[in-house]
């Protein structure tokens, strides 16, 4: 028998029991619908955030600390650590309270400037200003110095200088209207920033502002400072404290020329980790981002993997019977000289067949609702956030559940299909 | 061996079971069918008359002896050869039928054809052709369970002749059918036999149909008993 006639044969063959092979497809169905909307939204939001990754800072910076031992998870019982007389330490509560912390000073940023392909080092300074202010009332924020170039989307106006010496800042785009202008009109004014010494005296700052930034899921609420204004209200911040305070870091920002490879950022990542220091990058932030979605999307894959496993054991059980009903016609079609193989193959391919629609209708009822969805997203709870599609539907990503959910009815098949090809053609004759 | 045999078997037993359960359903049978002879296989149920037709079909395989057609051992054929033979030079005829009842008369004369691969357009002319042989034109798009006992026998027979086969191996054909439906199936067979020098192997029990063939063999607890010429 040809390939074409195996195919139009087990088509037909399939239609003969029409409600059970339509309940196997349905059970297919479930399996690659939930797949396909799964995998849908974690690319969504994969590659949401990947557009929107200016927004988590520069790419060419690695945020370096100093290797942190934990004293807490002490597995050794070697006895406590020696006291090392060059080591700051405070102590903090984000490993747990208690936990010690390595902080940096001016000797580790001039180890760190040692190394080939770092061309700045600044340290992260904590800057909390109490409130910021337009026209009219008071309004809580909070500031980060921005570090190196970053690709941050603007709604109005730009990003601000890091290199200018008048202070600048970038605004989240829920301030305008509160500080008495809107996103058009507060690019180029002035703004005031409160902030307290360490005597509790408070004094103000003002500062230009150079844009609005536009709405996004990460790091939205945040005002991008420049490198003139931290100093500024960093100096103000720190009035009356010991300078070993003030000149010791927990994080310092490394800058690298953007045109640096994957492979070459490895290598300053390694001749940090020599060092003792440990760095990340923002393409790390966003893996390590990435890593827990696909989790949470790998959980949600594994309800419609379950759905499959389940709908391939309705495949066994639907070509079983099949092969049961249909022994006096594979009787007949050896006794025509039909070879066991092609009766394997036949068999097989009304599985495949079945996976194919199956999967099909799931990948095509799939994109429907993601379509519905998006739709509805749009004008409704994700209106603020441009550019956002929740669900996408790769070309790629629809090929691998199809032909996926092929192979696994493939193999729910070869028991059927196997049994079918070892059928006795004078038995299966004789059969009444 | 005559230059005209097309079927021979040689020492033919066949065996089933093993040791003290053992049952000899033929015991060294030889047989000599020549190329356009008409042969009746007779028994009572049970004599091992469709056990001697498997193994002439290359339907099964003997536990001794062998069988040769064409001057060829069958014993030394590979299974695709065989499955080739019982496709091109073999038309099978059941008493039970085995058509396909939600399918048309045409699609079921033309299995042997999709089977051994034959374009779609050459297997349709070829079915017609066949179904034609059998006054069957009117039913060619008839789904077979619409069809009388008759009819459907009629479709087989088109069925067995459609891949212009040397042999046709018939096991009870007038089995289901009222008397003179069943003739009229006989007169079918017999006239393929004489007109197109088919050779025509009948399985039977019914002595009327068996008197009409050029040769009878009789077939008790599975040995050769008597032979008789018309």
């Amino acid at each position: 028998m040809k390939y074409t006639d195996l195919i139009k044969t087990a088509s037909s063959s399939m239609l003969r029991s029409k409600l059970r092979t339509i309940l196997t497809i349905i059970a297919i169905f479930i399996g690659a619908m939930t797949i396909t909307l799964t995998n849908g939204i974690g690319t969504g939001i994969k590659s949401y955030i990947n557009k929107q990754i200016g927004n988590l800072g520069a790419t060419n910076i690695l945020m370096v600390q100093v290797q942190q031992k934990s004293s807490r998870l002490n597995t050794n019982n070697s006895g406590p650590a020696l006291y090392n007389p060059n080591q700051k330490v405070s102590i903090t509560s984000f490993g747990g309270p208690g936990e010690r912390q390595v902080l940096m000073t001016q000797s580790d940023i001039n180890t760190i400037k040692a190394i080939p392909n770092v061309t700045s080092v600044s340290p992260r300074r904590n800057i909390s200003p109490d409130y910021i202010a337009g026209t009219g009332k008071k309004y809580q924020v909070t500031v980060d110095q921005q570090f190196g170039t970053t690709t941050a989307q603007m709604q109005t106006g730009s990003g601000v200088n890091i290199n200018s010496s008048s202070n600048q800042i970038s605004l989240p785009n829920n301030y305008a209207s509160s500080l008495g202008y809107n996103n058009n009109s507060i690019v180029g004014k002035t703004v005031s920033l409160g902030i307290t010494n360490a005597y509790g005296q408070q004094s103000t700052v003002n500062a230009t502002v150079t844009g609005i930034q536009e709405k996004n899921l990460v790091g939205s609420t945040v005002a991008y400072i420049n490198a003139a204004l931290a100093n500024q209200l960093f100096s103000v911040q720190s009035q009356g404290l010991p300078p070993a305070t003030v000149n010791s870091f927990a994080t310092v920002e490394v800058e690298f020329p953007a045109s640096l490879t994957d492979a070459q950022i490895q290598t300053l990542k390694n001749q940090l980790n020599n060092k003792g220091y440990t760095g990340q990058t923002v393409k790390d932030t966003e893996n390590t981002i990435f890593s827990a979605i696909n989790a949470i999307i790998l959980v949600f894959d594994m309800f419609g993997i379950i759905a499959l496993l389940a709908a391939s054991f309705g495949i066994i059980n639907t070509l079983l019977m099949s092969v049961q009903e249909r022994t006096k016609d594979i009787g007949l079609m050896k006794a025509l000289g039909m070879s066991p193989r092609k009766i394997f193959l036949l068999f097989s391919f009304e599985a495949v067949l079945i996976g194919f629609w199956g999967s099909i209708i799931g990948v095509f009822v799939a994109t429907l609702i993601g379509k519905l969805i998006n739709a509805v997203a749009k004008n409704g709870f994700l209106k603020d956030f441009p550019g956002l599609t929740l669900l996408t539907f790769p070309l790629k990503t629809i090929l691998i559940v199809v032909i996926g959910i092929m192979v696994i009815a493939f193999l729910a098949g070869t028991l059927p299909a196997i049994k079918a090809s070892r059928k006795d053609p004078i038995e299966a004759l004789r059969y009444e | 061996m005559n230059q005209n045999t097309i079927i021979e078997a040689k020492n033919l037993s066949k065996v089933y079971g093993k040791n003290e359960v053992a049952f000899k359903a033929l015991d060294n049978i030889n047989l000599d069918i020549k190329k356009g002879e008409s042969i009746a296989i007779v028994g009572k149920s049970g004599s091992g008359k469709s056990t001697l037709m498997h193994l002439l079909a290359l339907l099964d395989k003997p536990s001794k002896g062998t069988v040769i057609i064409n001057s060829k051992d069958s014993l030394l054929m590979s299974p695709s050869e065989i499955e080739k033979l019982r496709n091109k030079i073999f038309g099978f005829v059941f008493q039970q039928f085995f058509l396909n009842s939600t399918d048309t008369a045409l699609n079921n004369v033309l299995l042997p054809l999709k089977i051994g691969k034959v374009s779609p357009k050459e297997r349709k002319k070829r079915a017609q052709d066949a179904i034609n042989d059998v006054e069957l034109s009117d039913k060619i798009n008839v789904k077979t369970m619409n069809l009388s006992g008759g009819q459907k026998q009629r479709v087989c027979i088109a069925r067995a002749i459609v891949n212009q086969p040397d042999i046709i191996f018939a096991d009870e054909p007038t089995g289901n059918l009222d008397s003179q439906t069943g003739k009229n199936v006989e007169d079918l067979l017999f006239k393929l036999n004489k007109d197109q020098g088919i050779t025509l192997i009948i399985v039977t029990h019914d002595e009327d149909i068996a008197s009409r063939c050029d040769r009878q063999v009789f077939i008790k607890d599975g040995k050769l008993i008597n032979e008789s010429r018309k």
